[in-house]
């Protein structure tokens, strides 16, 4: 029998309206702690919104029930660490956490990157840096927004295998938006498909299967009934 | 202000203080106190039309200013006209130099304690927001410290050429800086030399000290740069 406690994540009725606009159409969703969670759909499905709103950023109706002791680290899509002049060191104390060493090193990065500025680093530094932002305070709950956006493909592969290290040793549940077909395969347990309304809800493994993957990306598609 | 993409705001926001410096001159009170009544209403104007209409500070400043300009120009009498926008260090007493120092403290205190945030906010508003900070407020404060820190300068160079040394010493200070407290340190060493340069250069050459101490941040700036471009 399902016990509720399983479960981090509770999201029934979710909709979000912009300007009149449906964003997000009655999404219903549950998701197991220490699981990770990939959430993919084509351009303007609604994935960054979903997690804006599971960040409760933005206005919505429904229900999103997060489990007990919950602590959220979030990383969104885009950062102006460009404009400003700003080491490593100064961006990761912003937190006042003791332990940055500890999390520089759980993302493969050495002390010496500590005084460099953020815009002098190259995509995969920046990202694996935006990781170790994220889970400086040691959260349960990891949020990841496209996490290589702007990084070569060896780094990709790198960035991903640091986050399933560390959300396998820690039990941290993570969902990130991702395109890469072979990412969320190898590196997510369950996907959420969604264009506007969820499209599909199941294994991860399931991405491969062309029909699928017509359904998922294809302009056409079919919401599937979702219940809360 | 630099580091927010700013920079104009905050040479327009000084120019809003002009009504209220006139109405100083016109009803004998002293004119600095109308001035700074008006950066401060305009601030908290600034903000809350901000959230209102969604329209950027920079739009709302760029409306706001030419107006204040405007009216100013219109009701200030005009002995009082070149000191308001031009500044005059003669005119500067024992008193206004105490009041100056009073605010630039309790200016540097304030924004020390919502450094962090203000920081994140400049990074990302989301990730700020994510982080239980509160964006609005933070935007809020933040202007009205501007306002106090374009207020110190008015006296000394002029509703017109304060903007300058809220953007040109951090501009040139954020061309040869990798971190922010090296930006931050420099800044206010660039600002300083700037004022303490054009205030000698002013008594000496017998010029008002308003467009040299431009001309003194605007060597540094200068500077500043081919270091910068040396650097790479």
């Amino acid at each position: 029998m399902e016990n509720p406690n399983d479960n981090i994540l509770n999201v029934s009725g979710l909709s979000v309206k912009i300007q009149n606009q449906i964003i997000l159409d009655n999404i219903n969703f549950k998701l197991k702690r220490g699981t990770t969670l990939a959430i993919v759909g084509p351009n303007g499905a609604g994935k960054s919104v979903l997690f804006r709103t599971l960040l409760n950023l933005i206005p919505y109706t429904g229900k999103i029930e997060w489990g007990d002791r919950v602590r959220i680290g979030y990383v969104p899509q885009i950062l102006s660490v460009k404009d400003i002049p700003i080491s490593v060191k100064e961006f990761l104390s912003i937190k006042k956490a003791s332990n940055i060493d500890e999390a520089l090193n759980s993302v493969g990065l050495n002390k010496d990157i500590l005084n460099k500025s953020l815009d002098a680093l190259s995509g995969g530094q920046l990202r694996r840096v935006l990781i170790a932002w994220a889970i400086i305070d040691k959260p349960n709950v990891l949020l990841f927004d496209e996490p290589t956006t702007g990084v070569d493909l060896d780094s990709e592969e790198a960035i991903y295998e640091v986050l399933k290290r560390f959300t396998k040793e820690n039990e941290v549940t993570l969902l990130l938006i991702s395109h890469g077909i072979h990412i969320i395969r190898d590196y997510s347990d369950y996907m959420l498909a969604l264009n506007k309304c969820v499209t599909f809800f199941g294994e991860s493994k399931e991405i491969m299967n062309p029909s699928l993957q017509k359904i998922i990306y294809g302009e056409t598609h079919t919401c599937l009934e979702t219940r809360p | 202000m630099v580091l927010e993409k700013m920079a104009l705001v905050g040479d327009a926001l000084s120019h809003v203080a002009l009504p209220g410096l006139a109405l100083g001159f016109l009803f004998n009170f002293n004119p600095f106190l109308g001035g700074f009544a008006f950066l401060f209403g305009s601030a908290i104007m600034i903000w809350q039309l901000g959230r209102m209409t969604k329209l950027s500070f920079e739009t709302i400043v760029g409306a706001l200013f030419t107006i204040a300009l405007a009216v100013g120009i219109l009701i200030i009498p005009e002995p009082e006209l070149l000191e308001a926008l031009f500044g005059d260090i003669s005119q500067v007493n024992l008193m206004d130099t105490v009041v100056a120092a009073i605010i630039s403290i309790v200016a540097i205190s304030l924004t020390k304690i919502i450094y962090n945030k203000i920081v994140l906010t400049m990074i990302s508003e989301e990730l700020a927001i994510s982080n239980g900070v509160n964006v609005a407020r933070i935007n809020l404060l933040y202007l009205l410290l501007v306002s106090l820190t374009v207020a110190i300068g008015i006296k000394i160079v002029g509703t017109l050429l304060v903007g300058f040394l809220v953007v040109v010493p951090a501009a040139a200070a954020k061309t040869i800086s990798s971190s922010l407290i090296r930006y931050s340190v420099l800044s206010s060493i660039f600002g300083a030399i700037s004022s303490f340069s054009g205030v000698l250069l002013s008594s000496y050459l017998n010029l008002p000290a308003g467009p040299l101490v431009v001309l003194s941040g605007i060597t540094i700036f200068a500077m500043a740069i081919i270091a910068s471009m040396t650097q790479k």
